[in-house]
């Protein structure tokens, strides 16, 4: 047995040829080899989401992956969600409505975020909440949160999200 | 934490799988969606010295409508026969229960065959496939069995799989006329793991009298529990009012509830009641419209 396999990955469309031991995740292939370190590492176990990236156009806990399994994968992480350093429009309304605190969560509910607005583009305030309940946020800013994707999706509530 | 070391075998092909893990034995562990695996390696409770990955066999993953029902490769993603248009006209109740198993990244890659092989008894998918009557096709190096789902699982995490199987294939059978069914559940939190649900799949006659009941329990005992108690109870009568009663009662009465800090046994005892009154007067109410 070979201690490492050779994989290739396209991370936010650049093309990577690594070698990774079997066990390692793809959260720190990302994180450590890559040095992509806007995906962050809660649980470790599937639970809080803020490990969440694209894979293949799907939201997954890249802490529930190996990174032998993404061999010819596209990933996307939020790093990939806007061109350089601005900002796109969903991470704009996340500062506009405050939809972070403390920022650990952030990266995993903006990932979510973007998946549920590209298959539902006017979400209702229930299916904002059905999404991002898959996502702790452990300073519990739910609200901020709701209303950015809220804000983001320009739907008729679109800055009108009331406020609690 | 991080997995422990283990071999890594990804292969391609069904046969190259089999023949693996027929050399290793009970070395080897199963890697499909890795949405139970994982954790459990994370977590260092699982110590496999293989990982056989079946992720490269796409002849695993698969919905085929039969003649006689559906044809489900293990492999298949939870969110694929969520949104199966053929899954949702032949086994609407399989898509129904999908919706509850965890949050959509882990339904993204969890797989049917995951969920089934690693029979937590909380899950969904086997209690469905138990109120189904689904048959598992499990293979192992030049040979295959199928299995009743009410006989594959055998304890908490524990199914008849042995070493050197694997779980290739879900039968569902296509069910009478006149069936609705329909899922329920309660957790604690949305996407976790049910305190208490219920599948029901009633069949009415043409005067609204249940000729047919298929009530199983998940998060009640340490398998999915068939409620054949509660199915007879139905039978001949109009599912509501007195038959209703009798039938929550007798499900409640077939179960064996853990207590633990998310529930009490008496209080999931109560939540298998009330469910089962819900899973059935729910699918009698489609079966009506079916």
């Amino acid at each position: 047995m070979p201690t490492t396999v050779p994989i290739a990955l396209a991370v936010n469309g650049i093309r990577h040829e690594l070698n990774v031991e079997p066990r390692w995740l793809l959260v720190d292939v990302i994180r450590d080899t890559l040095g992509l370190t806007g995906t962050h590492i809660g649980c470790e176990h599937g639970v809080c989401g803020t490990c969440t990236v694209l894979l293949d156009g799907e939201t997954v806990r890249s802490c529930l992956m190996l990174a032998a399994g993404a061999d010819g994968a596209e990933i996307v992480t939020v790093e990939g969600l806007s061109g350089g350093d601005s900002l796109n429009p969903l991470q704009e309304a996340f500062r506009e409505a405050q939809g972070l605190q403390c920022g650990f969560c952030t990266p995993g509910m903006l990932m979510i975020a973007h998946e549920l607005l590209h298959e539902n583009p006017a979400p209702s305030e229930q299916e904002i909440r059905e999404a991002i309940s898959a996502n702790l946020c452990r300073c519990t800013g739910y609200q901020g949160i709701v209303e950015a994707v809220g804000l983001a999706a320009g739907s008729a509530r679109a800055g009108g999200v009331p406020a609690r | 934490m991080k997995p422990p070391r283990f071999e890594y075998h990804a292969p391609r092909a069904l046969d190259e799988a089999l023949a693996l893990l027929a050399r290793q034995g009970d070395r080897a562990k199963v890697l499909a969606g890795g949405q139970s695996l994982i954790p459990l390696l994370n977590f260092r409770l699982a110590h496999p010295e293989a990982l056989v990955d079946i992720n490269r066999i796409d002849d695993l993953a698969y919905v085929r409508a039969n003649a006689d029902g559906l044809a489900i490769g293990a492999l298949t993603r939870q969110h694929t026969v969520e949104r199966s248009e053929t899954v949702r006209e032949r086994a609407p109740i399989l898509a129904e229960a999908c919706r509850f198993m965890g949050h959509l990244p882990i339904r993204h890659r969890g797989t049917i065959g995951g969920s089934l092989a690693h029979a937590d008894p909380a899950s969904e998918l086997p209690a469905v496939m138990v109120a189904l009557e689904a048959q598992l096709t499990l293979a192992r190096e030049q040979a295959r069995r199928t299995v009743p789902a009410a006989a594959f699982f055998v304890g908490p995490l524990t199914t008849a799989l042995e070493p050197g199987e694997l779980l290739v294939e879900v039968r569902v059978p296509d069910q009478p006329r006149r069936t609705g069914g329909a899922f329920v559940e309660m957790s604690r939190r949305a996407g976790d793991f049910a305190l208490a649900g219920v599948a029901a799949l009633i069949t009415l006659d043409a005067s609204g009298r249940c000729e047919r009941a298929r009530i199983a329990l998940c998060g009640v005992g340490p398998t999915p529990i068939r409620a054949r108690g509660a199915e007879t109870a139905l039978l001949g009568a109009t599912p509501a009012g007195a038959a209703l009663d009798e039938a929550a009662s007798r499900a409640a009465a077939a179960t064996s509830p853990p207590s633990d800090l998310h529930g009490s046994a008496d209080f999931r005892r109560k939540l298998a009641r009330h469910f089962t009154r819900e899973a059935v007067a729910m699918a009698a109410e489609r079966a009506t419209r079916s």
